[in-house]
């Protein structure tokens, strides 16, 4: 006989099968092979060593110290944060390591076991030939980079923040750091500090990519923290999408990644950027996304957040120009012992911008889910529109979840609404598939997926096979 | 009298006292005092200059239903008029009063929650300061009929520390209702409230706060509500008056099968500024709870809405909503909404809402379409939205004396800003 308890029961099993994430494809290191390596902790000298091994122009190391100073006046955001925040012993962590080896242009000059790595990660073949361009991080630097010589010839450039700003100063220059000034926050100023690797991409003048350009970032030395900082600049009227996943080793312990991401979507132009980030469970995952959207433009943020110990990540659109856009989609999943702390930050700052905001978080297990979200719309504008929906649904009696959003408005020619639903997955529905043939695990996984579907078919087709692939394994796993 | 108060009150207006002193003052980086504007907590710049009252004027003024069940006028926290007809088995006293004649019952009930939306401060201030208030008590299986009605004046550059402590016993009911007004239009005071509900298992307690002070007064009012097995505490709060109000609203669903109804109107031009913030504490399973917050905002005003449903573990089967609009009339007025959720139990029903819009000009073409001009239909949009929660206090009389409130309110917008 079906009863409530034993619903319960069967539950907590098959949906703890369902939601561990099968990493071990993942779950493998490499000896380590690093001819610079900063030491542990951080401190001025951390920093020069950095600008010494970079060969980093005056002006960033300027920049870097400053930034220093600022991470170390900042207090720990734990006001309104979680305490896990003051877990972080930044005296344990390596804040740089590189292989001192120059970015590759070629899958052949890249070294066996790197290619092993991505090798397992999955990126397949045919993907390669398909994507527009590889940015492989490994570690602090980029192992491989390539960019297909049609996009060089449209004027597309794609590199490490680190060539980008040597190589393309002209360009990179008066936008970085302008997008997320050092002092935004403690994490802003933290990866100011001491970033290294990340992109640096620019689309000229009218130039709409058809393909995604694409990069996997990995941890792979075991407490190192992963500051990598991306830029993006697209031109008037140009058009990208940059894609972005992450899988990390297990460690044994604590690490830290805190990326800065900037973009700068100049009139007309749109940026999309997608991001599946599965880092293990032991992973402090505190990024900064932010972007700019001028005149008729549009920024969006496609955020999947699967893995880490504790996400703090709210990506924010300012919008500048008149008519310009900005949207957050994002699912987040939260296993016991893992906090996706997410959200979305909305800035009109012109007339008749709008923004959407949807956001769809899964509690499992003793896991906790939060939603912290702010929109802003200050005086003197008019015609500005927001939207935010925020869904949570919760699997076991002990998940979590949480939401926390601030809507000011400010004059009256405009219009805002926010909504959010807690639930959870109905007897009465479990009950109709189970009738129909369906075992508890099976139904479970339907339910799920269809909680999460509207928004997985928002994510870019081309991209399904990361993102696809990772929630296919949880919900695999409640099968039988 | 001080020396007929019983012991166990000294003593806790005493650590009271010491509270207040230790507890810091709320900084402008405080989550929860998010939005608000912290200059208002300079308390400092009243003379405590008391002019002579009228009192039988203010007595006169003290108008609300026509036959309340008791009536109670104070001035700056004094009893100046006292009238009741309810049965004898109502306790319904001034807390001055209580302390001397009901000093255990007062005592169970008095402040025994803690105050966590920010004002702890002021709780504090509050219960070292308070002099005196209204106790109602109303034992088992008893309805007190009718509705029991209290007149709070300020007259002078004065504080004043109002208490309501009404606690109702099993399967019994009561409404009171607590009007805040000053005694003239431009001496600045301060009030700084704090009622207790304590609604016992099966009963049926409602609520209404009328605050009509004067727009040079500031208010900050605490409500703390505690609902037990099946019992259903409703409480409605309308702010029209006063230059700053903060109100705090604490609901505690203690008892299975509880409900708890938090209901407001806030209508603020010029510079007025409402800042309030709500908890809807969940601690037993299978509990009801339901807040909505309209705010009608006119010139510069600005409203911060902050409120959180909290779903502690094990209190499953809880149906929580919460929904604040706001109706922008002006190009000048801001609205900060935070609606927020924390979720730990399982077969919850939760949601949230919060709007933000100004009148379509298809609603004001629509009416005056039917010979309405343009800011009367604004003006009847306005009230419409406004009625939406005023009914859900469910008894005709009432809802008709805070509506003669937030009438007078619309007139003296369309007369003056």
């Amino acid at each position: 006989m079906f009863t409530e308890d034993t619903a319960i029961a069967l539950l907590d099993e098959e949906t703890q099968d369902a939601i561990n994430i099968d990493r071990t494809k993942g779950d493998f290191t490499f000896p380590e092979r690093n001819k610079f390596d900063a030491g542990w902790g951080l401190s001025s000298d951390t920093v020069d060593y950095i600008c010494d091994v970079k060969q980093d122009p005056d002006w960033v190391r300027e920049f870097r110290h400053k930034a220093l100073a600022v991470f170390e006046s900042k207090p720990t955001p734990t006001n309104w944060a979680t305490e896990d925040l003051n877990n972080i012993d930044y005296s344990k962590i390596r804040f740089y390591l590189s292989d001192g080896e120059k970015p590759k242009r070629s899958w052949d000059d890249v070294p066996a076991d790197v290619l092993e790595t991505f090798e397992r990660l999955g990126i397949p073949q045919q993907e390669r030939a398909f994507l527009a361009g590889v940015e492989a991080q490994f570690d602090s630097e980029a192992a491989y980079s390539n960019v297909k010589e049609e996009l060089s010839k449209q004027g597309v450039i794609f590199v490490t923040s680190a060539e980008g700003l040597k190589e393309h100063e002209e360009i990179f220059r008066p936008w970085f750091g302008k997008v997320i000034p050092t002092g935004d926050n403690k994490y802003s100023a933290l990866n100011s500090a001491v970033f290294s690797g990340g992109s640096f991409i620019y689309i000229p003048k009218g130039v709409k990519l058809k393909q995604p350009l694409q990069a996997y970032f990995r941890i792979n030395s075991e407490s190192f923290g992963q500051f990598e900082r991306t830029l993006i600049i697209a031109d008037e009227g140009s058009e990208v999408m940059y894609m972005e996943g992450c899988t990390a080793p297990k460690f044994e312990t604590a690490t830290l990644h805190s990326a800065v991401v900037e973009l700068v979507a100049l009139k007309g132009a749109k940026i999309q950027y997608v991001t599946v980030q599965n880092w293990s469970s032991n992973v402090f995952n505190l990024v900064t996304k932010r972007g700019l959207a001028m005149e008729d433009a549009e920024v969006r943020w496609i955020d999947c957040n699967i893995g880490s110990r504790l996400t703090m990540k709210y990506p924010g659109v300012i919008m500048k120009g008149e008519r310009a856009r900005g949207e957050v989609i994002s699912i987040a999943l939260a296993n016991t012992g893992q906090h996706q702390d997410t959200g979305a930050k909305m800035i009109h700052a012109a007339n008749n911008t709008t923004s959407n905001v949807v956001s769809k978080s899964i509690s499992v297990g003793e896991g906790r889910s939060t939603y912290r979200g702010q929109v802003h719309i200050p005086k003197h504008l008019k015609g500005c529109k927001n939207n935010t929906e925020c869904d949570a649904l919760l699997i076991n009696s002990n998940s979590r979840t949480d939401t926390y959003p601030a809507i000011t408005v400010k004059g009256n020619r405009h219009a805002t609404q926010h909504e959010a639903s807690v639930s959870q997955v109905s007897e009465e529905m479990l009950f109709y598939m189970r009738q129909r043939g369906l075992d508890e695990g099976q139904a479970m996984s339907l339910a799920v997926n269809g909680f999460i579907n509207d928004l997985v078919r928002e994510f870019p087709m081309e991209y399904s096979v990361e993102l696809k692939r990772l929630i296919d394994l949880e919900m695999e796993g409640s099968v039988g | 009298m001080t020396t007929t108060l019983p012991t166990w009150f000294a003593a806790r207006q005493e650590a009271a006292k010491t509270r207040y002193e230790s507890i810091p003052a709320p900084k402008r980086n405080d989550i929860l005092w998010r939005f608000s504007n912290i200059k208002q907590l300079d308390f400092t710049n009243l003379s405590g200059e008391l002019p002579p009252a009228d009192h039988v004027e203010i007595i006169s003024r003290s108008t609300g239903l026509a036959n309340p069940a008791a009536k109670f006028v104070f001035l700056n926290d004094d009893v100046i008029h006292s009238e009741s007809s309810l049965p004898d088995n109502v306790i319904c006293l001034p807390l001055a009063d209580a302390l001397v004649s009901h000093p255990a019952l007062v005592e169970r009930h008095f402040m025994q929650q803690e105050t966590r939306l920010g004002s702890a401060k002021f709780a504090a201030l509050h219960e070292a300061s308070v002099k005196n208030g209204l106790f109602v008590y109303v034992p088992d299986n008893t309805e007190a009929k009718g509705t029991i009605e209290i007149h709070h004046w300020i007259s002078g550059q004065t504080s004043v520390f109002p208490h309501t402590l009404i606690v109702t016993g099993k399967s019994s009911a009561v409404r009171v209702i607590d009007i805040f007004r000053s005694a003239d239009e431009t001496t600045p005071g301060l009030a700084i409230a704090f009622n207790d509900l304590c609604a016992g298992p099966n009963s049926r307690l409602d609520y209404i706060a009328i605050q009509d002070l004067n727009e040079t007064t500031r208010l900050i009012s605490v409500n703390e509500t505690t609902s037990a097995r099946d019992a259903s505490a409703k409480a409605f709060i309308l702010n029209t008056g006063a230059s700053w109000a903060r109100n705090e609203s604490l609901s505690r669903l203690d008892g299975a099968g509880s409900r708890s109804d938090m209901l407001s109107v806030s209508i603020p031009h010029l510079e007025q500024e409402y800042d309030q913030r709500t908890f809807q504490h969940h601690v037993s399973e299978g509990a009801y709870s339901d807040l909505l917050y309209k705010n009608t905002l006119y010139g510069h005003s600005k409203t911060v809405f902050s409120g959180l449903i909290s779903v502690d573990e094990g209190a499953h089967h809880t149906d929580a909503y919460q929904t604040c609009r706001n109706l922008l009339m002006t190009d000048d007025c801001e609205a900060n909404s935070m609606p927020g959720l924390e979720i730990n139990a399982d077969q919850v029903k939760c949601s949230h809402g919060s709007t933000s819009a100004q009148i379509s000009d298809e609603e004001i073409f629509y009416l005056q379409a039917r010979g309405i001009d343009p800011v009367q239909s604004r003006q009847l949009i306005a009230r419409g939205f406004s009625v939406e929660a005023v009914e859900r206090i469910g008894d005709a009389e009432t809802e008709a004396l805070v509506l003669a409130f937030i009438d007078a309110k619309f007139a003296r917008i369309a007369g003056g800003s």
